[in-house]
């Protein structure tokens, strides 16, 4: 159970607690505290995967976000998970990890045949080689990349884990906790204004934990430790770990992934897996340091090669060493730094330096302590196949192009330097233009857009002088400006390194006849000779050429490689890099689950449910719901194994021959009061309302401003300046919105108060000829003969002691009335109503024989009114005044709405009397006519007639009104049929509509 | 996400608010005669500015009032918001 590559003391894990977890079912031990990398890395494991493309082996090459190369599936907690970063994810007991992307091992994959066939795989690729032919695509081309590419699996079980949202305000957000966040938020924090600070790892501090600096006397460490502590003690501050602010989007909101739980081994079931936070700050300071970059060199993508910062991260955070022969290749001194350590852990390392030979700080006191430097030097190409065993090395003449000495050493890993990237993603996002920065070969944030700061590295200050100062004033500066609160600070005393100038040199020349890959871009296996290629095929702008080559195109974003790739860009091309400019930097700045994105919103809390005051009596009664919008409607009540045909047909059948009852709540209902009700009303309506009386309901019809119909419903005259709307179930809130509009805005001068009373009233509809007799039962001190209650007729009565309304109106066609109480009298209406309509054969009846109702009289509804129908293309003409204005009446005269031809409604039953005729069906002349067949119309709405036994549908035909009588054919391609149908008229049950008058 | 200033109620997230097309269209009088060219106009057409453009938001999930709201198009900067009775410039 030995590790060997643990260091006995250095690191900050806990020693005290052994975790145990599995990597390709070898079984391995770690610390709690170490990362999956870290874990493997201390057992020597560096091969955890093939590259994407090629499936050359791959190991790991940095220590976080920025890693390119070790994504794993994962499995714990009872769910697994694809593209886990190794060095982002916390070890935690009976974790299972397992490479990705190569098949059937990662010690031996088939696909690493791609390796060898390189000449298939240049830039463009996939472009270029599965066009042609085009049949080949579904059979052979998509299966074969899709196989042979991809990352992990996504999990097809279903995710039990909880996810949260969270809505957060603050004065100053502080996204990342280096030393120049930390200044920063304690600065504000000492002003008095809320802040938030975000660090994406599990231990706060940044660079301070692996830099060999003090202030005041303290190690970096523990004056991290010291300020963390102090601004976790105060009230208006709130600190966050393991917190990603991965999106900087409009007016200065923030979102932020939380990994909340992940690295718990128990948890509570109501503890979230991760949170999303939105947080609209005041103003954000952007704290998020910088990336090193690599030297481009041959097989650079080897397992064993490391960013060199990285290397120190393993030994001063997790007490491992990468390696025990190192070599450290770098122009510039961070990498020096990564040198002591090394020799401080009694590892002899060889530094190659770029530059020529001179003198700094650190070069001096990496002489002094005896490590070998050769300067002018670098990595030509590594040697190994699975890992690291030696590198080929070269001394650069002065034009750093060709080589004055080549020699080969031993080596276990390289850990390499090629200066400074500032993290920018956030700033970019904000819609900061980046400016190019000579003295750092990199862009850092330029003019903002908004209220953004950036700080320290990530602003391209490298000194912690520098980056304490800027956070302590920008701080200070930014929250004294919202809590006008100013508390003097003093800056502390620095004690660091003095850095030397880094070379400009990013990429490795070859020797002749050498000619190793050299890759840019890991994690998309993008290498020199792709860029090339696709610059010499012609393309130019650095987005096409990110496209063409997938350059900068994989999860990571192209952290480790954008700017070597604009720097090979800009020197073919022999333009500086500000011309070439860089690609667009877009959210997420790193891979957020699908769970954290969707929160709570899934399964029965994916919207609101809304039910009606009488829900539960008819879930008792064995009602087979459906959704109308977010309402749960009875669709049907089964009765036995009745199916849904079956127990529609039976109701809507009663109501034609008994009484029936329906659930009418989900209305929409609007309260209109004001002196200027009536003028309102006969604006927003077609027809006329300056006369209707009290105590009368009408039928009305309003029109969008083009003449189509937007919706239908009965209002009631309840007292001279009060009114009762109801609107279709689906239009309720749009409807709502339309009056407000015109009366906010357009017609302020009317004296008109509009008010949605949707929830206050519960409905119920009762339907038949025999609903006179139950009324007269339900109300037997009322008076309801057709002479004292017509229809369209209103009263309002006490019903069994609550006070209740009612009108005498009908969907079904039927004398049928609908009575309404307050909410909370919903059920007792409904229960007195199923025990008084006993002796009537009263049954409730669903959605669906409502439908079958309203669709043999011919009443339109939403798939009639489907907002391309004008009044008379439904049969509504009647409706449309032509004495006074209204809304959108001057669209109607409109020349296409007025041809001879012009759609209208129309009924159409089946020859055979038998076939129903699927909704959406096209009517065509002839079924078997050559594609594309004319269409004559649809098919809007589908029944069985309940009173003539047999098929009817509604439907929308051009000229229709001159079809009646004629034969067509209704197809559905989607169904697969057709069938023969006569056309005859909208109103095939009772057209005289008698029966509501009765 | 927006932040949208309602002027009853104070800066509130988008989510609470629904968006209501150009606010500087007028509609034509009722009960007037209008030319079908004027009418056309105001159902149909439509500038699409790229920059600022004042437009009408209604307050659905706050206090159901149409406002009035001065935005850049490109770059979503809110100018200046307003209640409908009132002028922006
Ligand atoms: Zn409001």
């Amino acid at each position: 159970m030995s590790q060997p590559f643990r260091l006995n003391k250095e690191g900050l894990i806990n020693r005290d607690k052994k975790i145990s977890f599995t990597f390709n079912g070898k079984k391995l031990f770690g610390y709690e505290g170490d990362t999956i990398a870290s874990a493997l890395i201390a057992n020597g494991i560096h091969l955890v995967g093939r590259s994407f493309k090629y499936h050359r082996p791959r190991g790991f090459f940095g220590a976080g976000v920025e890693e390119p190369n070790a994504k794993l599936q994962v499995e714990f907690n009872g769910h697994s998970e694809p593209n886990v970063n190794a060095t982002e994810m916390e070890l935690v007991e009976g974790l299972s990890a397992t490479s990705q992307n190569c098949w059937p091992s990662v010690n031996f994959d088939v696909g690493a045949i791609n390796n060898f066939l390189k000449m298939f795989f240049p830039a463009g690729f996939y472009y270029k080689t599965f066009m042609w032919p085009k049949s080949f695509w579904y059979k052979i081309y998509e299966p074969f990349i899709r196989k042979a590419a991809g990352l992990g699996v996504a999990s097809i079980e279903k995710d039990k884990e909880r996810y949260e949202h969270k809505f957060e305000y603050c004065d100053l957000l502080v996204t990342g906790s280096g030393p120049s966040g930390l200044a920063s938020a304690y600065a504000a924090a000492k002003n008095g204004a809320k802040v938030i600070l975000a660090e994406d790892k599990p231990r706060f501090g940044g660079t301070l934990l692996t830099d060999d600096v003090s202030i005041d006397n303290l190690s970096g460490k523990d004056w991290a430790e010291k300020i963390i502590t102090e601004l976790k003690s105060m009230p208006n501050v709130t600190v966050k770990n393991r917190s990603q602010v991965f999106g900087y989007y409009d007016h200065n909101m923030l979102v932020m992934f939380e990994r909340v739980s992940d690295h718990l081994e128990k948890k509570s079931k109501f503890t979230p897996r991760q949170r999303l936070w939105y947080i609209r700050a005041k103003e954000t300071i952007l704290s998020t340091g910088s990336i090193e970059r690599p030297i481009v060199f041959g097989n650079n993508d080897t397992p064993g090669i490391f960013l060199s910062a990285a290397a120190k991260e393993y030994m001063k955070v997790y007490g491992v060493l990468v390696g025990k022969k190192p070599l450290i290749f770098t122009n510039n001194d961070s990498a020096y730094e990564t040198a002591l350590e090394f020799k401080k852990n009694n590892v002899e390392p060889i530094i190659l330096d770029t530059r020529e030979e001179h003198s700094s700080e650190l070069i001096d006191e990496a002489k002094s302590k005896g490590i070998d430097i050769r300067f002018s030097h670098g990595v030509i190409v590594a040697n190994g196949y699975k890992k690291v065993k030696s590198a080929k090395i070269g001394k650069l003449n002065k034009d750093k192009n060709s080589f004055e000495k080549i020699e080969t050493v031993d080596c276990d890993c390289i850990c390499v330097s090629g200066f400074w990237t500032p993290s920018v993603h956030l700033a970019s996002q904000s819609g900061n233009k980046l400016k190019y920065e000579e003295k750092i070969d990199a862009f850092i944030p330029d003019k903002k857009k908004q209220h953004e700061t950036s700080v320290g590295a990530a602003n391209g200050s490298f000194t912690l002088e520098e980056s304490l100062k800027h956070g302590f004033e920008n701080g200070s500066n930014l929250s004294a400006k919202i809590t006008e609160t100013k508390t003097e600070i003093s800056i502390p005393n620095v004690n660091e390194k003095k850095y030397g100038a880094h070379d400009k040199f990013w990429c490795m020349p070859l020797p002749k006849n050498e000619n190793p890959k050299r890759f840019v871009d890991f994690q998309n296996d993008v290498s020199v000779s792709d860029i090339e290629i696709a610059l010499s095929e012609g393309y130019r702008s650095i987005e096409h050429v990110k496209r063409y080559t997938t350059l900068g195109m994989a999860t990571d974003q192209g952290r480790t490689s954008n700017l070597n790739g604009l720097q090979l860009v800009s020197n073919i091309e022999n333009k500086i890099v500000p011309e070439v400019g860089h690609t667009t930097f877009r959210p997420p700045f790193t891979p957020i689950t699908i769970g954290t994105i969707v929160g709570r919103e899934v399964g029965m809390e994916y919207m609101p449910t809304r039910k009606t005051p009488m829900h539960e009596w008819h879930e008792k009664n064995n009602a087979v719901f459906v959704d109308a919008g977010a309402w749960k409607r009875p669709r049907y009540y089964k009765l036995g194994s009745e199916t849904l045909f079956e127990a529609s047909k039976r109701e809507a059948k009663n109501v034609r021959e008994n009484v029936g009852i329906c659930d009418v709540t989900t209305l929409g209902k609007i309260d209109i009061k004001g002196p200027d009700a009536a003028e309102f009303l006969n604006r927003v309506y077609t027809n006329a309302w300056m006369k209707l009386p009290v105590g009368k309901a009408r039928y009305g019809l309003m029109l969008r401003e083009d003449g189509i119909v937007m919706d239908d419903g009965t209002t009631t005259r309840i007292s001279e300046n009060h009114y009762h709307m109801t609107t279709t179930t689906a239009q309720a809130a749009n409807v709502l919105s339309h009056l407000e509009y015109y009366l906010q805005i357009v017609w302020p001068e009317l004296n008109v108060n509009v008010v949605s009373t949707t929830e206050q009233w519960a409905g119920a509809a009762i339907a038949g000829p025999k609903s006179r007799d139950m009324l007269s039962k339900l109300y037997p001190d009322l008076d309801v003969s057709n002479e004292a209650l017509p229809f369209m007729g209103y009263k309002e009565a006490e019903f069994f002691g609550v006070p209740s309304r009612i009108f005498r109106i009908s969907f079904s066609g039927e004398l049928a009335y609908e009575i309404n109480v307050k909410s909370d009298h919903g059920m007792f209406m409904w229960e007195k109503m199923m025990e008084v309509g006993k002796d009537f054969g009263n049954q409730p009846y669903g959605t669906e024989a409502l439908s079958t109702l309203r669709i043999e009289m011919g009443h339109v509804a939403g798939p009639e009114l489907d907002g391309r129908t004008i009044p008379s293309d439904v049969s509504l003409n009647g409706l449309v005044s032509k004495k006074k204005d209204f809304i959108g009446k001057n669209s109607l005269g409109r020349e296409a709405f007025n041809v001879e031809s012009r759609q209208k409604i129309v009924g159409l039953i089946p020859i055979d009397r038998k076939s129903s005729i699927p909704e959406g069906s096209h009517i065509v002349q002839d079924q078997n006519a050559k594609l594309p067949n004319p269409k004559l119309g649809h098919v809007s709405s589908s029944c069985w007639s309940v009173e003539n036994n047999n098929p009817f549908s509604l439907a929308i035909m051009k000229d229709g009104k001159n079809m009646i009588g004629k034969k067509f054919f209704a197809v559905s391609p989607l169904k697969n049929k057709s069938i023969e149908v006569e056309v005859i008229s909208s109103h095939y049950v009772d057209p005289e509509g008698k029966r509501v008058r009765s | 996400m927006l932040y949208i200033k309602c002027p009853y109620c104070g800066l509130r997230a988008q989510k609470e608010f629904s968006y209501g097309g150009d606010a500087t269209v007028k509609r034509p009088n009722i009960n007037e005669e209008v030319p079908s060219e004027d009418w056309d106009n105001f159902v149909y057409m439509r500038k699409s500015p790229r920059g600022k453009h004042i437009e009408l938001w209604q307050h659905i999930a706050g206090c159901r009032q149409w406002i009035k709201v001065q935005r850049d198009t490109a770059t979503h900067e809110i100018f200046q918001t307003a209640k409908v009775t009132e002028e922006i410039r």
